[in-house]
């Protein structure tokens, strides 16, 4: 799933920014007392390489100089879970691994091989983290994690000359978004475009209209499908997705076999193709990468639209910290790692949101990237991405499960009973495993 | 492969004699030196497949005994029985297809000059691995046609004969009084002599339409038998304007065909716009006539074929299977061609059969064995297909394209994580195989023994 995050053009930024920071550290003083772990070698693991690796070690190197103590990271590829369970069964877990699914954070739990958080640092994660956040690092009411990333998937894209030539408007409710795709495709282009070669995108469009129609306490029962597929909230949230899908005038043609990529180059390609594209913050890595244009300047982008009312609230995802071995070093790591002070060392070197609310987001390198991260601690309720808390069989599986059900649903907008009957068939099997 | 190939041979040397009739002690040593390769032999091929049908009995945790239920499943499962005719449409189609074009083409090449240069062009696909294959079809079918080659040549074509439309994609104007009916644009309500209908139109690009069209203004007032009205692009740049209103500099729409239709459906008069969008339709007879814009001036330009869409999609893949193995069917028969009597021909030629004649009764039977082999193999390769299925179909069209193999895949490891499924599907994928094994080894003893 990882692969979804696309590539992050951030290595210039950091190569600029190591300078920069190599002359701030030395004259932070961090109050955790400089040495007091001298001798004591920490172990760290994470599914983070390359770029991204770089500048976390950057956020390592901070708490050795401040402490003393020697910090090793390990990169566990793309299938953490896998290696960590080796590692776990092995009798070598590492102090401390940060983790990118809550699912795993309740499997290690439950198995006993995760140090709750002592009282020190619950207190800094306290201080430092919205509740909802605290309760996805909770497990049976212990707490046990402390959220380093974060990733805001309730972000819509925007080519705005495509917008100043329809003389659209950034709506902020689920009417005016459709009565602006409207304008846009009256202007020629398709209001949006949507690539549904394959499920995920659809599945982040689902569970952001969700959050929306039937509120968190609703999306916490179907995550954990203690309501059925069929409850007449998903019946509300599949009828509003059909509106939207069902009006061929407002898409783009040929949705069904665009891909993902596609539909971003379709947006901020020349010519444009279509004025809207919606999925996370990870778009304006695809926007880099694969397209001239530029983020901030040509590709903006809106929160998405609130429905019915609803508050604000961001369906996304991170990566959590969670300690593995019991001794003073893990603790005082995972402490530091809760504080605004860790999370700006990396905020700063561009390609991170900070879950953490005390971050100061003057820090952010780019407009985007501090609107990105406001709107992710701004918000009335975070939620995970639901189909990543379901059973892969479910939610996460090429060619089956809610991925496919959802492909089907885009191409046969009209048939919501029957979509919900096959979803709920779906997620009856996957969890009855 | 080559294992193949050299059975197609006919054997000239004599085979050696079995030393099976020498006495025990050889027979003991026979074994010892068979052991090391008994062992591997049965870690590697023996051990996996009595694991897999034991496994195949039990659920996706493996605790909970199921009987023969995957094996219901498997066939009740609309998933994967789908996936199970699909793997009966490729065997049907796919060997047959191949070794019949291999065939042509070793025939053919036999008679040509440059023949060398050709088997290798024919041949060259199959040295690209199916996974790279795959993203080449899957690239060459693309429903777009600025991106696939397949719909860009068939778009090129129909343009040549259809130019398309001059205003492709527009729609009425909302609440403007005009409405969508059959694919054309008419004025709701109906329309004596000297009134007037206007079109307020959307969806066209403003960069799109003709650089002749001037700004569009109100038609002048209907004379005798005479209906009036302009045709707009009714959008300004930026936003503004009201909408289905003339001014602020929105374009009239040129070279537009209107029409007048009567009570009974007939066009009884048609104009076309000016530059500035305006029309005139004159000639009418008292009574109430409906304004249209027939949909020849809106049509969406023609965009080629959904290739890769659920329907075609099977046959786009045993198209690349084709592509690949067509090169494999062509050299074995071309070796088998080399290795026969050419005085065979001569004689039949000189007793007055003609080429077909020669093929059919001489060329053909003797060919024979080599196309069974050829035949045979590729069925084995087409059961277990895999790379092309996984990597060719977009996810729309994944479940009307997948196979017995690619099912096995996703129900086991794609995320299904259900392997007690997949070990089922991968005993019955074995049970295929078999007959096709047995018959080829059968073969193998027969060139042998003789």
């Amino acid at each position: 799933m990882k692969s979804r995050f696309g590539r992050r053009a951030t290595a210039p930024l950091a190569l600029l920014a190591v300078s920069a920071l190599a002359l701030t550290a030395c004259s932070g003083g961090g109050d955790s007392g400089s040495g007091k772990l001298n001798g004591v070698t920490l172990n760290v693991a994470a599914d983070w390489s390359g770029a991204e690796q770089k500048n976390f070690e950057q956020v390592l190197d901070k708490f050795s100089k401040d402490t003393g103590a020697k910090v090793n990271y390990t990169s566990y590829g793309s299938d953490v879970a896998t290696t960590l369970g080796t590692k776990i069964q092995g009798g070598d877990p590492p102090d401390v691994a940060v983790i990118p699914q809550p699912g795993l954070l309740q499997d290690l739990a439950a198995k006993g091989n995760l140090i709750p958080l002592s009282d020190a640092v619950s207190e800094t994660v306290h201080k430092n983290y919205s509740q909802d956040w605290i309760d996805l690092g909770s497990a049976d009411g212990k707490e046990y994690g402390v959220w380093f990333k974060g990733a805001n998937k309730s972000t819509v894209w925007y080519n705005t000359k495509v917008y100043d030539d329809a003389g659209a408007t950034v709506p902020k409710t689920w009417d005016d978004f459709l009565k602006q795709l409207a304008l846009i495709s009256d202007s020629g282009t398709p209001g949006l475009s949507v690539g549904a070669d394959v499920g995920w995108p659809l599945t982040d469009w689902f569970e952001n209209v969700y959050l929306r129609t039937a509120g968190p306490d609703k999306y916490d029962q179907l995550s954990k499908h203690e309501i059925p597929w069929t409850d007449p909230s998903v019946i509300e949230a599949l009828t509003v997705l059909s509106g939207l899908w069902s009006d061929s005038s407002l898409l783009q043609p040929g949705g069904a076999q665009r891909t993902f990529g596609d539909s971003v180059t379709a947006v901020f390609g020349d010519p444009p193709e279509a004025g809207t594209v919606y999925e996370g913050d990870f778009v304006a890595g695809n926007i880099t990468s694969d397209t001239k244009a530029k983020v901030g300047e040509d590709a903006k982008f809106y929160d998405f639209p609130s429905i019915n009312g609803s508050k604000n609230a961001v369906v996304g995802g991170g990566n959590v910290a969670v300690q593995l071995k019991d001794n003073k070093g893990a603790a005082a790591l995972m402490e530091y790692l809760a504080t605004p002070e860790a999370a700006s060392i990396w905020v700063k070197l561009g390609g991170f949101t900070s879950p953490n609310k005390n971050v100061d987001t003057a820090d952010y390198p780019d407009d985007t990237s501090r609107q990105i991260a406001e709107a992710l601690v701004g918000a009335e309720s975070f939620r995970f991405d639901m189909s990543d808390l379901a059973p892969s069989a479910f939610g996460g599986t090429k060619g089956s499960g809610e991925w496919q059900i959802l492909i089907d649903f885009y191409s046969n907008p009209s048939d919501v009973q029957g979509t919900a009957q096959k979803l709920e068939d779906a997620a009856a099997a996957a969890w009855a495993k | 492969m080559t294992d193949q190939v050299t059975t197609t041979v006919p054997a000239t040397g004599r085979s050696a004699r079995s030393p099976r009739s020498r006495g025990g002690r050889k027979t003991v040593t026979a074994f010892l030196f068979l052991l090391p390769a008994l062992i591997l032999l049965g870690a590697l091929i023996g051990y996996p497949v009595l694991y897999t049908a034991w496994r195949s009995l039990y659920d996706a945790t493996g605790d909970g005994f199921l009987g023969l239920g995957n094996y219901v499943k498997m066939f009740t499962d609309p998933a994967t029985f789908q996936s199970i005719r699909n793997n009966v449409v490729w065997v049907i189609v796919a060997p047959v297809t191949c070794t019949i074009l291999g065939l042509i083409f070793a025939v053919l090449m036999n008679r040509i000059k440059w023949a060398t240069a050709f088997k290798l062009i024919i041949f060259m696909p199959m040295a690209i691995s199916m996974v790279a294959a795959g993203v080449i079809f899957r690239t060459a079918f693309q429903e777009n046609p600025n991106l696939g080659a397949a719909n860009a040549v068939i778009v090129g074509v129909h343009d040549l004969f259809d130019g398309g439309s001059e205003y492709p994609g527009a729609r009425p104007r909302e609440n403007a009084g005009i409405e969508l009916k059959d694919d054309a644009i008419v004025g709701s309500g109906a329309v004596k002599p000297g009134g007037s209908q206007d079109f307020p139109l959307v969806g066209v690009k403003a960069d799109s339409i003709p650089s002749t069209a001037e700004t569009a203004k109100a038609a002048a007032d209907a004379g005798g038998g005479e209906v009036t009205g302009t045709v707009w692009l009714d959008f300004v740049r930026g936003g503004g304007g009201e909408p289905g209103q003339l001014g602020d500099g929105k374009k009239g729409l040129p070279d537009v065909t209107v029409n007048a239709i009567d009570s009974s459906g007939a066009v009884v008069s048609t104009a076309k716009t000016a530059a500035d969008g305006t029309y005139v339709l004159s000639d009418l007879k008292s009574g109430s006539y409906t304004i249209g814009l027939p949909s020849s001036n809106f049509t969406e330009s023609f965009t080629g074929i959904s290739w890769l869409g659920p329907g075609l999609v099977t046959g786009v893949i045993i198209l690349a299977y084709i592509w690949i193995w067509a090169g494999f069917a062509m050299v074995m028969i071309s070796s088998g061609l080399s290795a026969l009597d050419p005085s065979l021909q001569e004689a039949a030629r000189l007793d007055g059969a003609n080429e077909w004649q020669v093929f059919r009764r001489i060329t053909a039977p003797l060919l024979a064995p080599v196309l069974v082999v050829v035949f045979i193999t590729l069925i084995i390769n087409v059961l277990k297909i895999f790379d092309l299925v996984y990597v060719i179909p977009p996810g729309s069209s994944l479940p009307s394209a997948s196979v017995i193999a690619v099912q096995m895949w996703t129900v086991s490891f794609g995320g299904g994580n259900d392997q007690g499924l997949g070990s089922a599907l991968a005993i019955l994928l074995l049970i295929l195989v078999l007959p096709f094994m047995i018959i080829n080894v059968r073969r193998f003893r027969r060139e042998r023994d003789r």
